[in-house]
């Protein structure tokens, strides 16, 4: 199994000033896996990325990534591994020929080679046409792309995408993490963070990160199963009134309205569909209460209210 | 270092500054508006400085000397005085700067040489018209006693101003090394900031670029402006203000580019410092006042206390206006000059190490 993990940290922490923005990390990443980070903005997510790649030394803890100690061998890493920052970092002035012919260089790519790899990418990202357009007036989707082409251009072996899609529509969205499993079918291991829920979903595995900590990890589906709580969907003529009646008893974890439903995310010990029923009769409301299925969103908001870590995570790490 | 990487940096670099005009605009508007500014503004010859005459003699000496002060156009002649106190009212009124008081036995005074035989009253409070007193006392005044031993007067004051106490000839090749102050030093700390503000080094520094390609071929560019820089004020100044170039024009290149390498320096030095291109803005022209105080360019270095002095010794622009200078106007060579030449040298190499030490790959 050794051979197959791209990326280990143990008691990974990075405090700036006052704030302890990364506690006391623990993460493994296997080869060819496309690894999520998600959590809320500040929660930590770019500066545990920062410290994987070198860019930022750790406060505590040990970092290797590909059989490479990082940040004392982070030289090394930067040939294998490609950044893809949160905001767009190419050169707006440049033209999108002009960006990626100036990382080929950078990466030291032969110059035969940059051809053929340049033209296949811009081939392949739809970008053929935009080639001589100076990359500041692409479009955020076009931005997106470009900013990928150039973090494989060198063909890392390991890719991080720091939220990669906070400025682009849905539908580029989409395309772009079609892309992100086409890498990863080529063998590339990818971690990427981001704080939309559907694209955590993909994921093959998960990290959740909330001030700094790391409150979950696992498989989306094993998270969603070792989830603590139930989750029941409540139906009822005024959904608002059901959820004030609910908001403050004990073992309710979370309620949701979702158009005229209310979602209630529940203790398993001492609430069923009879004694939810049954106290919003007490108040009353009619309802019908059934069983919900969980989702990442459940894990997410039960993660981050308070740590929990299930068990299926500990027998993975 | 990686030839491939670093030339990759130089033309990236070069394909943005072709793409930034205000920059681009910069370039040749810096230098050719400083230097008419500095050529025609700044000009310390002074002449018709408003006077008043009391001639109390009234001799034909008196007048002839009174008629040569005035040819001299350091002063025109406006009042012709008969009561001391007349003197008094204009100069407070500040309707004249200079007055010429001959007193009536003006000839005596002459004749035996004891007693200075003409006083000159200066409105001290303005430096300028001081410095014009100084050069109408230096007037000689001994040639009236033997008028068979003057030289005809227009000759002797023309020789008196001579054309090399013309003030471009001495302000333009400093000139050369004001306006490389101000633009290599600001461009370059702008230039490095600007890649930290945009987040492109974020990017930069996970690729296998080194501190030093990072920081060469961002600087390497500009030295060929500096040396564009360069050719522009001396070609102006040849033509507009006839400014004579008497050493080798090939040396004056080699001290520029060495001067060139000093002010790109402390431009890296300075974008170390600076979070945004605003402060790399104010961090040049914190540097670039004391060059222009203490270099020598507006005021003497040997006016200057000696601890002035000492700071002048560490600014690179005091070693290149002596080499200009000396170059240029005096037609030394660089063997004569050695020392300002080691002294760029130094200054360069101690700034510049400690710079990239400072360009650090790490965000932290």
């Amino acid at each position: 199994m050794a051979a197959e993990i791209a990326i280990q940290a143990r008691g990974l922490s990075r405090r700036f000033g006052n704030l302890l923005a990364v506690d006391n990390v623990d993460l493994t990443v296997g080869r060819a896996q496309v690894y999520g980070f998600l959590g809320p903005n500040g929660s930590g997510k770019s500066t545990t990325i920062r410290m994987l790649c070198g860019l930022l030394s750790p406060s505590a803890g040990a970092i290797e990534v590909l059989g490479l100690q990082v940040p004392q061998q982070a030289e090394q890493l930067k040939r294998r591994i490609g950044y893809m920052t949160q905001k767009f970092s190419l050169y707006e002035d440049l033209s999108v020929q002009e960006n990626l012919e100036f990382l080929a260089a950078v990466h030291d790519l032969p110059r035969a080679r940059a051809r053929t790899r340049i033209a296949g990418l811009l081939q392949r990202y739809w970008l053929t046409e935009r080639r001589n357009q100076l990359a500041g007036t692409l479009s955020g989707g076009q931005k997106q792309r470009l900013a990928l082409a150039g973090a494989v251009l060198h063909e890392p072996e390991l890719l991080f995408l720091d939220e990669p899609t906070s400025a682009v529509d849905p539908q580029s969205r989409r395309e772009f993490w079609d892309s992100l499993f086409q890498l990863a079918d080529a063998g590339t291991t990818i971690l990427v963070s981001t704080h939309y829920m559907d694209e955590a979903e993909r994921c093959h595995r998960l990290a959740i990160l909330d001030q700094g900590r790391l409150v979950a990890d696992g498989a989306p589906r094993e998270l969603c199963a070792a989830l603590p709580y139930a989750v029941w969907l409540v139906d009822c003529a005024a959904p608002r009134r059901a959820q004030q009646a609910l908001q403050d008893q004990p073992g309710i974890v979370a309620l949701a309205q979702i158009g005229a439903e209310l979602r209630v995310l529940a203790a398993r010990e001492g609430w069923d569909a009879a004694s939810l029923q049954h106290r919003l009769g007490d108040c009353g409301i009619a309802a019908t209460v059934r069983r919900g299925e969980a989702n990442l969103e459940d894990v997410f908001v039960a993660a981050t209210q308070k740590p929990v870590r299930p068990a299926a995570t500990g027998a993975a790490a | 270092m990686s030839l491939r990487r670093l030339f990759s940096i130089v033309l990236k670099e070069l394909r943005q500054l072709r793409r930034d005009r205000l920059t681009f605009a910069m370039i040749v508007g810096i230098p050719t508006m400083q230097l008419l500014l500095f050529g025609f503004a700044i000009n310390l010859d002074i002449r018709h400085l408003d006077a008043a005459v009391l001639d109390q003699a009234n001799t034909a000496r008196s007048r002839e000397l009174v008629a040569e002060l005035a040819a001299s156009q350091v002063i025109t002649l406006r009042y012709q005085l008969s009561a001391p106190q007349q003197l008094d009212d204009l100069m407070r009124e500040g309707r004249a700067g200079v007055g010429i008081v001959i007193p009536a036995d003006f000839d005596n005074r002459l004749e035996r040489g004891d007693r200075p035989p003409l006083q000159l009253v200066v409105d001290g409070s303005d430096q300028v018209v001081q410095q014009a007193a100084r050069q109408l006392a230096a007037y000689p005044l001994a040639r009236l006693r033997d008028p068979a031993a003057a030289v005809p007067a227009g000759v002797e004051i023309v020789n008196f101003y001579n054309p090399e106490r013309r003030a471009p000839v001495n302000t333009v090749p400093g000139l050369v090394g004001v306006i490389l102050t101000m633009t290599m030093v600001m461009f370059t700390a702008m230039a490095l900031v600007r890649e930290r503000e945009r987040g492109n080094l974020e990017m930069l520094i996970a690729t296998p670029v080194s501190p030093w390609e990072l920081t060469v071929g961002k600087v390497l560019p500009f030295t060929l402006i500096g040396l564009v820089q360069v050719s522009l004020v001396l070609v102006l100044g040849q033509l507009i203000f006839a400014v004579p170039i008497r050493g080798s024009l090939l040396e004056i290149y080699a001290a520029a580019l060495l001067f060139i390498l000093a002010s790109l320096s402390l431009g890296v030095f300075l974008s170390t410092l600076a979070r945004s291109q605003f402060q790399a803005m104010q961090l040049a022209f914190f540097t670039f006042l004391p060059q222009i105080l203490l270099s020598g360019f507006m005021f003497p270095y040997a006016g200057m206390p000696r601890a002035a002095q000492w700071l002048a010794e560490i600014l690179p622009m005091t070693h290149f206006l002596r080499l200009i200078r000396g170059i240029a106007l005096r037609g030394a060579n660089l063997a004569d000059l050695w020392q300002e030449m080691a002294a760029l040298a130094a200054f360069s190499v101690v700034v510049l190490g400690i710079a990239v030490t400072r360009v650090s790959k790490r965000l932290d």
